[in-house]
């Protein structure tokens, strides 16, 4: 952080703009996030321990888990994997390759939905077999599970893949030439070099995975106490004029996103 | 990075080029592109003069105008929000700067729901913030501000996340001499730090319009979701899949995919600009 404190600039026009900055900010975006917590414990904590003890979201709080349990462990192989790929080898077609990972950022959370809809859905193009068979993957957790893989498929690979292309293949080749098998290279030489940036990116998809709500809800039928995640439930609850409920149910959720922000920062702290 | 004339097989030193791009591969087609061709497929089985027929509908053309007004005011608030935030965040040394980065995060860390959530309780008569702005007789929640709001707040970070590695990255001489050249902070700021973060700027605002467009979670709380008022395209296809109207769900979905493709374009084409303009002022 080189910061030059131009002779131009006056001390005065600095603490405005920072003034504005940290006033803005506060309003903006620390407002809403202290705000869940003080809803949340609005009428104390017996009232707040009852919300969260509730069965339904009990079971909420339990599916999410499940999601991310399955999710993140896939998404880190396949972020390693097209990191690895790209990074350290060359062959054409990389930069569509690169273009298709980062595909699921752009694309809005619904429509990923409504596209896995008409992909196995009663109405879609693989119902008819998926009904033969008696497989059922929407409206349940396969269809959750899947929507999710979608829209958190870049996050591993986006934070692991700088890395790799920044730090070479110097050592990996070394380690070759001196006999090392393709496991050993990863897990002795290439994992310990990106290990931190591999947590940053599963820590990441883990908050998304948790907090994934517009593709799921297209996904999961909301089927109260069976498909209803833990960011479906506080809609479920907000609906039914619950508010206090719907914070509490809330809370559990910005405070993943809290851990993944002050997590971020520790790591940084480490990369750096 | 090695060899550069070499034939490519001898290029392939490292294990695993089969194993990590099959894995890529395989991921990409079952859980990205096979989904999105089942879209494209849906689009054309519907054919171009129903098609047209949907989307050119009053109710979708006003869900349509409504994303796109509302996407672009969030999208100037971030404009220069998010430009100011990367400027102080860069520039200048002050108590708390840390948390203030860090907070730049909370858009992209907390679920859009639970943002949505805590915006609209917020923004509500009986908010923290709704009460003041009533009285002065501004109503946000349930208003296409509200959509602004929750976009502008699910979008931000793009902006500020994009500018602020360019201006870390600015070669002070550069501003050093315009000083000596006895040029005025603001001069300075026009004439030397804001062209060498312009594509940075555009593309970050570019990745920003393109998350507000798609945005759902945030918005479907604090907007109150009224035909012809305040329905977001994409919850116009929301509406339309509970209808089990497939096709109708299809084509607006379609239409919010072309422009998210076009926007990624976009801002690729301006973070490869971006990326040789900072190699040229650095």
């Amino acid at each position: 952080m080189t910061h030059t404190h131009l002779p131009g600039q006056t001390r005065q026009g600095e603490r405005l703009l920072i003034g504005i900055a940290v006033v803005t900010t506060l309003l903006f975006i620390a407002a809403p996030l202290v705000y869940i917590f003080a809803r949340a414990f609005s009428q104390g904590w017996q009232v707040y321990a009852e919300n969260i003890l509730h069965p339904a979201t009990l079971h909420a709080i339990w599916l999410t888990t499940v999601v991310a349990i399955i999710v993140v462990p896939l998404n880190v192989a396949f972020g390693v994997a097209a990191a690895w790929a790209v990074a350290k080898h060359r062959f054409p077609g990389r930069g569509i390759l690169v273009t298709i990972i980062e595909i699921p950022f752009s694309i809005s959370p619904i429509i990923a939905g409504i596209c896995y809809l008409l992909l196995y859905g009663r109405q879609g193009l693989l119902g008819p077999w998926l009904q033969a068979n008696d497989l059922q993957v929407m409206f349940a957790l396969p269809g959750i599970v899947l929507v999710t893989m979608f829209v958190t498929a870049p996050f591993v690979a986006r934070e692991v893949l700088p890395l790799m292309q920044a730090q070479g293949s110097e050592q990996e080749e070394a380690a070759v030439t001196l006999g090392a098998n393709g496991w050993q290279v990863f897990t002795r030489v290439t994992l310990p070099n990106i290990r931190w940036a591999l947590l940053y990116g599963a820590v990441l998809c883990t908050a998304r995975a948790v907090g994934e709500f517009g593709g799921v809800s297209v996904v999961s039928g909301n089927i109260r106490g069976q498909t209803n995640t833990l960011p479906l439930h506080v809609e479920l609850l907000f609906n039914d004029l619950n508010a206090v409920g719907a914070f509490a149910a809330a809370s559990t959720l910005t405070l993943i996103a809290v851990v993944a922000l002050i997590l971020k920062a520790v790591l940084e702290g480490r990369r750096a | 990075m090695t060899a550069v004339a070499a034939p490519i097989r001898a290029k392939r030193v490292l294990p695993g080029f089969t194993l990590s791009l099959g894995t890529t591969l395989l991921y990409l087609t079952f859980i990205v592109l096979i989904p999105v061709l089942a879209l494209i497929l849906k689009g054309a089985e519907i054919g171009p003069a129903r098609f047209w027929q949907i989307v050119s509908s009053p109710r979708a053309v006003a869900a349509f105008q409504i994303t796109l007004t509302a996407a672009v005011i969030a999208t100037v608030f971030n404009a220069i929000y998010g430009l100011l935030m990367a400027w102080v965040l860069v520039r200048y040394e002050f108590r708390g700067k840390r948390i203030l980065d860090a907070l730049m995060d909370v858009p992209f860390a907390l679920p859009t729901a639970v943002a949505g959530l805590s915006l609209t309780a917020l923004f509500s008569a009986n908010g923290w913030f709704g009460g003041v702005l009533e009285a002065a007789g501004l109503q946000v929640v349930y208003t296409i501000w509200g959509i602004a709001l929750a976009m502008a707040f699910t979008s931000v970070p793009f902006v500020v996340r994009t500018i602020q590695p360019v201006l870390e990255d600015m070669d002070p001489a550069l501003e050093q001499a315009a000083v000596t050249l006895g040029a005025r902070p603001w001069a300075i700021f026009t004439r030397v730090v804001f062209p060498a973060i312009l594509p940075a700027w555009l593309a970050g605002c570019t990745t920003a319009f393109a998350r507000s467009l798609g945005e759902f979670g945030a918005i479907v709380f604090i907007a109150g979701n009224l035909p012809f008022r305040t329905e977001i395209a994409a919850l116009l296809a929301f509406i339309r899949l509970e209808e089990f109207d497939y096709n109708g769900a299809a084509a607006i979905a379609l239409v919010l995919l072309g422009f998210a493709l076009v926007l990624l374009i976009a801002s690729n084409l301006l973070q490869n600009w971006a990326a040789k303009h900072r190699e040229a002022t650095r």
